[in-house]
């Protein structure tokens, strides 16, 4: 029976081996978590959101715990896109996954100079970061105006030679908006969340927690959050979604399948526990088994609302 | 391939009003640690997300048991702090430890709080045949372990902030005082971040080498999320950040950028 499930995803004309992605930022370049997890066993990775140049990030702290979430402000610590391709790329080509660039600058003309710098690597995918919100300039400043939107990705996407996933903000009014600008635009696919700016203070010290202040929060926190923008973003756009925010487990996973999403990324959970991505799949095989599913497109969008 | 590991706690104490000891079995860490490294600890579900770093006491290779010794601070160590008995779901051991040279045949640590506790396992593994261990607390009552490090080291010296044990004194002041009498082979030091800096100017006045274990708080523990920062001298411009997960925690003093 298992042996007829079909966990293969395609996004933009690219076969992902399963839905199950981690997210830029969690991850690094897989090196780490390749220790505790078979890399080929992972849909694909979106690496460490890169920078033309090199960049050195925040200062510390660059965490804060919070109720079911983490509060960050790493900065984009990055070696640069070239420093990626030479020595970070060759590591993860050596693995049966998907690797996805996510990328980052301050100016339309940086992204687009990053995408032509990746256009010959073996990367899959380009992920269009407009969302982070711990840099100063470029970032979520991209991502909260439609007609940014619009306009980066339909400027990156001329230098573009993979498919080209725009990942968006959750901190903006309504997220229908920013996913019609994307796919308007000429994006392949919209992944999201990104984190939600938060703030969290010491206080006996009467500061932030965080040096940089504020900070993008993620964990299961989120996740009722992600999950009701997911099902928006879904509804009014004909591009593949790529849903994240908070899931820890193949409930979570299913539940943003439910709403509509190709694909999912997992990030914070790494953190506490390496080996959840292995785990998301089983339980996913298992539902799939559970309900006579062969396919995981009988489970995308299958959302009946009351 | 790496595993989390579940291992029994085979024993907890109270050694201080917030201070505990865990004693755990585990064939792998007992094995395979070295003095200065951490394990990261599951203390609880969503309630308490990330996993919580606590320094390697001492190993008991013998009988494949270590200790961990915590000081409760918040939800998480409040929780570890209740497990008394069963399982713990860790990752370890985890970072860089310390450097043990059979060249160094005379050595200091210098503990503040409860940074004393992973000196203890580095004073067992060394193999110098003069170990001086100064140790500092702010008061009689957060003195804990005195026995072990007495059996561990040749010289143990106690100050306390307000001299209700051993002498009144900052533990920077008796490391000054010590290092006129003689010039040890190697310096190191975990506590307070002020206290270490003090430690590696006074080493580093003295020729001495320094090794030094920082503190940042920490995501993943294993080097992929980049936040636990160290600002060190790395890169071109001597300036760039490390991380104390997995480039630390034990750093030479000198790699420190210590502003």
């Amino acid at each position: 029976m298992s042996n007829n499930i079909d966990l293969s995803v395609n996004i933009a004309g690219i076969t992902f081996n399963n839905p199950v992605i981690m997210a830029s930022g969690t991850y690094g370049f897989g090196r780490e978590y390749g220790e505790y997890v078979d890399l080929n066993a992972l849909g694909g990775i979106s690496v460490k959101g890169l920078t033309l140049k090199e960049r050195a990030g925040n200062p510390p702290p660059r965490i804060a715990e919070t109720p079911g979430g983490i509060l960050n402000s790493v900065g984009l610590q990055n070696p640069g896109v070239e420093a990626f391709k030479e020595h970070d790329l060759p590591f993860l080509k050596k693995y049966n996954t998907r690797i996805i660039a996510n990328i980052s600058g301050n100016t339309i003309e940086e992204y687009c100079k990053m995408a032509e710098i990746l256009g010959d690597s073996e990367v899959a995918a380009l992920e269009l970061n407009v969302s982070c919100p711990n840099v100063k300039a470029g970032g979520m400043a991209f991502g909260t105006d439609p007609r940014l939107i619009e306009e980066i990705t339909s400027e990156v996407k001329k230098y573009c030679r993979q498919p080209l996933i725009v990942k968006l903000s959750p901190n903006v009014g309504d997220i229908k908006i920013m996913a019609r600008a994307a796919e308007a635009a000429g994006a392949d696919g919209i992944s999201l969340i990104n984190t939600l700016l938060g703030m969290a203070i010491d206080i006996h010290r009467r500061r932030p927690i965080l040096a940089n202040n504020f900070g993008g929060l993620s964990g299961p926190a989120v996740k009722p959050v992600a999950v009701r923008m997911v099902y928006e973003a879904a509804n009014a756009v004909k591009i593949p979604v790529i849903g994240m925010g908070g899931i820890s487990n193949s409930d979570d996973a299913i539940e943003f399948l439910l709403a509509g999403a190709t694909a999912v990324m997992v990030g914070t959970a790494n953190f506490v526990n390496p080996t959840v991505p292995v785990e998301i799949l089983q339980g996913l095989k298992d539902y799939m088994e559970n309900y006579g599913l062969n396919s995981l497109k009988e489970l995308t969008g299958a959302l009946e609302l009351n | 391939m790496k595993k989390v590991l579940k291992e029994q706690i085979t024993q907890m104490q109270q050694l201080s009003g917030d201070v505990y000891k865990m004693t755990i079995r585990s064939e792998y860490v007992a094995a395979n640690a070295v003095p200065g490294q951490f394990v990261n600890i599951k203390c609880g579900d969503i309630d308490v997300l990330l996993r919580r770093p606590i320094s390697i006491c001492d190993v008991d290779r013998k009988n494949n048991t270590f200790d961990i010794v915590f000081q409760v601070k918040g939800s998480g160590t409040g929780r570890l702090s209740c497990m008394c008995s069963g399982e713990v779901d860790m990752m370890a051991p985890l970072g860089r430890g310390f450097t043990l040279d059979p060249k160094h045949k005379n050595i200091f640590v210098v503990g503040g709080g409860i940074g004393t506790f992973p000196l203890l396992y580095l004073l067992n593994s060394s193999g110098a045949g003069e170990k001086t261990a100064l140790l500092g607390f702010r008061t009689k009552a957060a003195v804990v372990l005195e026995d072990r490090f007495r059996a561990a080291a040749r010289h143990v010296e106690i100050t306390t902030d307000d001299g209700t044990y051993g002498r009144q004194a900052f533990v920077t002041e008796l490391l000054e005082q010590r290092l006129l009498e003689q010039k040890p082979d190697i310096v190191y030091t975990c506590g307070p971040a002020i206290m270490m800096r003090r430690v590696a100017a006074i080493a580093e006045k003295h020729g001495i080498p320094c090794q030094v274990s920082m503190e940042q708080r920490m995501g993943c523990g294993i080097g992929a999320c980049l936040v636990c920062a160290c600002k060190t001298k790395k890169g071109e411009d001597g300036q760039g950040f490390s991380h104390v997960c997995k480039d630390g925690p034990v750093f030479w003093s000198t790699e420190v950028c210590w502003d």
